[in-house]
């Protein structure tokens, strides 16, 4: 992630540039701060990891070990904000800045000093989160879903939490702006929309769906945090306020939301599998449609996670009719996957390992979606580890699988150098079986009637959340091995070619490995 | 919980190692067997064996769209791999192709829609029933109220009140003594109700937002402050039915589970005269543990002054 030693060679504009730490800070640079953006959703990463450890640790048995159960809160809590807003998000937007110059021809992005800005309100926001830890009360504890009354109790730990999730939704409605101007005005010439790579085409929807709900999510939290202090009340019924209008609001960032966590890893998925089944994608254009789809019914299915709130029948009935249709575009997509795969001419290294392993255990995450959204069988398992189970397929075997797969596929480009194939499929098979053995038994504690967000549980919940809790450690110590495997990647290696996967098309493979400090200064011409 | 925050860091040595001497004391006593290990509980209503039935069909058909579409993937992997000579082909795109699988899966959707619907209209029916109680979630208890509502059985129960709350000790939930059976999942009350009858819950909260979920009666409805919210179960079986709360609620979340006894009719009513008797007798009210939050507010206004 370091392709930058070629900056005195790769330009002369005639003036000095910062060395050292002020490089970065001043940086605008869209590798430069590709490459923070990537280091610091990883910190964050392992920041969550951490908590996650911790309360996979306090639910190894049953009964209280380890931490008080208010403690526990704060960690599932958090946990889910730092994944969600600090490692997850900024992770696709570091790609985003890495890779959407480089693929469709631009010098750099489109507001380079904004960029900038953008990637350093992370750093503080992340302190914010970190050190609610240690205020009076402890951190943010109602779930990272902030539901009042409860939300309205927390000690100030949850107004930094607020004002962090301020800080973040400001750094990515600017990184959208940012990716929206860059993508529709500096394409490459010839570079029609509809040559776009998948990726840049993900992006560019997920960008709008950024800056569509990051302010609706702003203007709820503003409203806990007026009602926590300055006596309003929105959220209070015995001041007129009602306590579900939150979630109304919420959600209808939350679920986009999600889609702004997954569209961005189907587009790193729809270039990595083309590249090493030597095929053509297969049905490009559907793709297109497809992600589309997929962002517009999301603002039409909110209310899929608060079934049991008594909504009137009708509503229940829309909201699952429109949830249920969301499987028809994610439906082509993974039929145009196996369709790209199908009689091409394939090989397996690592990042087509985390694609296929993406497909797979992402379409099983997929298919408990399905389940969910059938109303009658939500509300029995709302609020359950099945539920848990359910996002994690989705956001770890999907989201986070996608990442590894595309710094795999990238990393000769970012670095110069090829990554140590051996260990990066060591990576890949341990986390598909760890991940498995900590969350596929998930379901079926969720069935069995296993509420989730609980610091301790019955009996008869003991066995599964033993090997759930031990898969989570291995999962956990299996991502040092992938950050080594990246170190060892940055400090050498052999060296890698312009073009270094057989099948790979794009124009990201036409410049030099690693990727010179400027690429693109004159634009190349798109067929 | 009456461990401080001042020995934390030797509490999570000691706590280590209790555990590890818990494990071996569990998989001796591991003679609990549970209702459902791997599945939804075994159902004791119509609406929970609809859902039960709803969620094996979703199931199956699942199942056989995943086995056909990673049977296609993985024999791709299997026989179209570059290491054993395979030829790329060239096509990259089939209009015919991408309709049929819009189209097709558009069609199971429905299929599964049809069920899923009727059942989501019979649950939100909560017409007529033959008793109403309410239900109202504080941190970290139940309370509840035997309503006089509408139907036969209006009279019999009508002013029963009472609190329940986990009975599980403090020290099996330390370690500190061994777990009951229904660790965590008993309470001091037990919410009585009859079999056969048409049972409407009304939902709601004295602080923060709870949910009253019983898996086997097929039904989970959050309880929000300031608001009545419904649900309803008609059980079939009598017996003791467990559940827990499901709405994240602040720090005792975990440990207010929701118990209910399922009686014949006669001892329904066997129940109810006595609990009344001693109601009326002027027998205090059935208080919460001590140093509980006395209940305010909305719901506590309602509790009494109907």
């Amino acid at each position: 992630m370091q392709a930058t030693h070629d900056h005195a060679a790769g330009h002369d504009h005639g003036h000095a540039h910062p060395t050292g730490i002020m490089r970065w800070i001043t940086t605008t640079n869209h590798k430069d701060i590709g490459t923070m953006y990537l280091w610091f959703s990883f910190v964050m990463f392992l920041v969550g990891g951490v908590l996650a450890l911790l309360l996979r640790t306090e639910l190894f048995q049953p009964g209280m070990q380890v931490v008080e159960p208010e403690v526990f809160n704060q960690l599932t809590t958090m946990h889910g904000v730092i994944m969600v807003f600090g490692a997850i998000m900024p992770a696709f937007v570091g790609f985003a800045n890495w890779m959407l110059p480089l693929q469709i021809g631009a010098p750099d992005m489109a507001f380079a000093r904004m960029n900038n800005w953008s990637f350093w309100l992370l750093p503080p926001a992340a302190a914010l989160l970190v050190i609610s830890f240690f205020v009076p009360g402890g951190a943010a504890a109602g779930g990272w879903t902030l539901y009042p009354p409860l939300s309205i109790q927390m000690g100030p730990g949850m107004d930094l939490a607020i004002f962090a999730l301020h800080i973040l939704g400001a750094s990515s409605i600017m990184g959208s702006i940012n990716i929206v101007t860059t993508i529709l005005n500096m394409r490459a010439p010839g570079m029609t929309l509809m040559k776009m790579p998948l990726f840049a085409w993900t992006w560019l929807i997920t960008a709008y769906l950024l800056i569509a709900v990051m302010p609706v999510l702003a203007g709820a939290i503003t409203m806990v945090l007026t009602d926590r202090h300055f006596d309003t009340h929105f959220f209070n019924a015995a001041g007129g306020g009602d306590p579900v209008l939150f979630q109304h609001i919420f959600w209808f960032f939350g679920h986009p939301e999600v889609y702004i966590m997954i569209l961005p890893a189907f587009g790193i998925v729809s270039e990595i599998i083309p590249a090493f089944a030597r095929k053509q994608l297969f049905g490009y254009t559907s793709m297109v449609y497809a992600t589309a789809s997929i962002a517009i019914l999301s603002f039409i299915v909110w209310a899929h996670h608060m079934f049991t709130v008594g909504m009137p029948a009708t509503a229940q009935l829309f909201f699952m009719f429109a949830t249920m249709l969301i499987a028809v575009p994610t439906g082509v997509k993974v039929f145009n996957w196996v369709a790209t795969m199908w009689r091409g001419s394939m090989t397996f290294e690592t990042p087509m390992l985390f694609a296929c392993g993406f497909i797979f255990v992402f379409t099983m995450g997929g298919f408990t979606g399905l389940i969910l959204a059938i109303t009658p069988i939500d509300i029995q398992l709302h609020d359950t580890y099945f539920v848990v189970a359910h996002f994690h397929y989705v956001l770890v075997a999907g989201s986070l699988f996608a990442l590894f797969a595309g710094t795999y596929y990238w990393l000769p480009k970012w670095t110069g150098h090829m990554y140590d194939e051996t260990l990066g499929k060591l990576h890949f098979w341990l986390s598909v079986i760890f991940f498995n053995v900590t969350f596929f038994v998930q379901h079926f504690l969720g069935l069995a009637g296993m509420p989730r967000r609980v610091p301790d549980y019955a009996l008869q919940f003991a066995d599964f959340n033993m090997i759930s809790t031990i898969g989570a450690f291995g999962f956990g110590l299996t991502q040092l091995l992938f950050l080594y495997v990246v170190v060892k990647c940055i400090r050498g290696g052999a060296k890698a070619a312009d073009c270094p996967w057989e099948g790979a098309r794009g124009l990201e493979w036409t410049v030099p490995s690693p990727a010179p400090y400027h690429t693109f200064e004159t634009p190349p011409v798109v067929r | 919980m009456n461990r401080t925050a001042r020995s934390r860091a030797p509490s999570i040595l000691a706590g280590i190692a209790a555990s590890l001497a818990a494990s071996l004391a569990l998989a001796q006593g591991a003679a609990y067997e549970p209702a459902s290990k791997y599945n939804l509980q075994p159902p004791v209503t119509e609406i929970a064996t609809r859902i039960y039935d709803l969620n094996t069909l979703i199931l199956v058909i699942c199942g056989i769209i995943f086995v056909a579409v990673f049977g296609a993937m993985f024999y791709a992997i299997y026989a179209h791999r570059k290491s054993v000579g395979h030829q790329p082909a060239q096509f990259h795109e089939n209009t015919t192709v991408e309709i049929v699988w819009t189209v097709v899966p558009f069609l199971i959707l429905i299929l599964m829609a049809w069920p899923a619907t009727k059942t989501v209209i019979a649950m939100k029916d909560t017409s007529a029933p033959d008793l109403t109680i309410k239900a109202t979630g504080f941190q970290w208890k139940w309370g509840y109220d035997y309503l006089r509502g509408e139907g036969d059985l209006r009279e019999v129960a009508d002013g029963i009140s009472f609190y329940s709350t986990l009975s599980t000790t403090l020290e099996e939930r330390t370690n500190a003594r061994a777990k009951d059976a229904d660790y965590l999942l008993d309470v001091d009350n037990v919410l009585v109700v009859p079999v056969g009858k048409k049972v409407r819950i009304l939902t709601t909260a004295n602080d923060v937002l709870h949910a009253w979920w019983v898996p086997a009666l097929g039904v989970k409805q959050d309880a929000i402050p300031g608001f009545v919210r419904d649900t309803w179960f008609r059980a079939e079986k009598v017996g003791v039915y467990r559940g827990q709360c499901a709405e994240l609620c602040g720090k005792e979340h975990g440990f207010m589970p929701i118990v209910v006894e399922v009686k014949s009719l006669e001892d329904f009513r066997a129940w109810a005269a006595e609990r009344r008797k001693a109601t009326t007798a002027g027998a205090p009210a059935p208080s919460a543990a001590a140093g509980a939050p006395v209940p305010q507010t909305v719901a506590a206004s309602a509790r009494t002054g109907n």
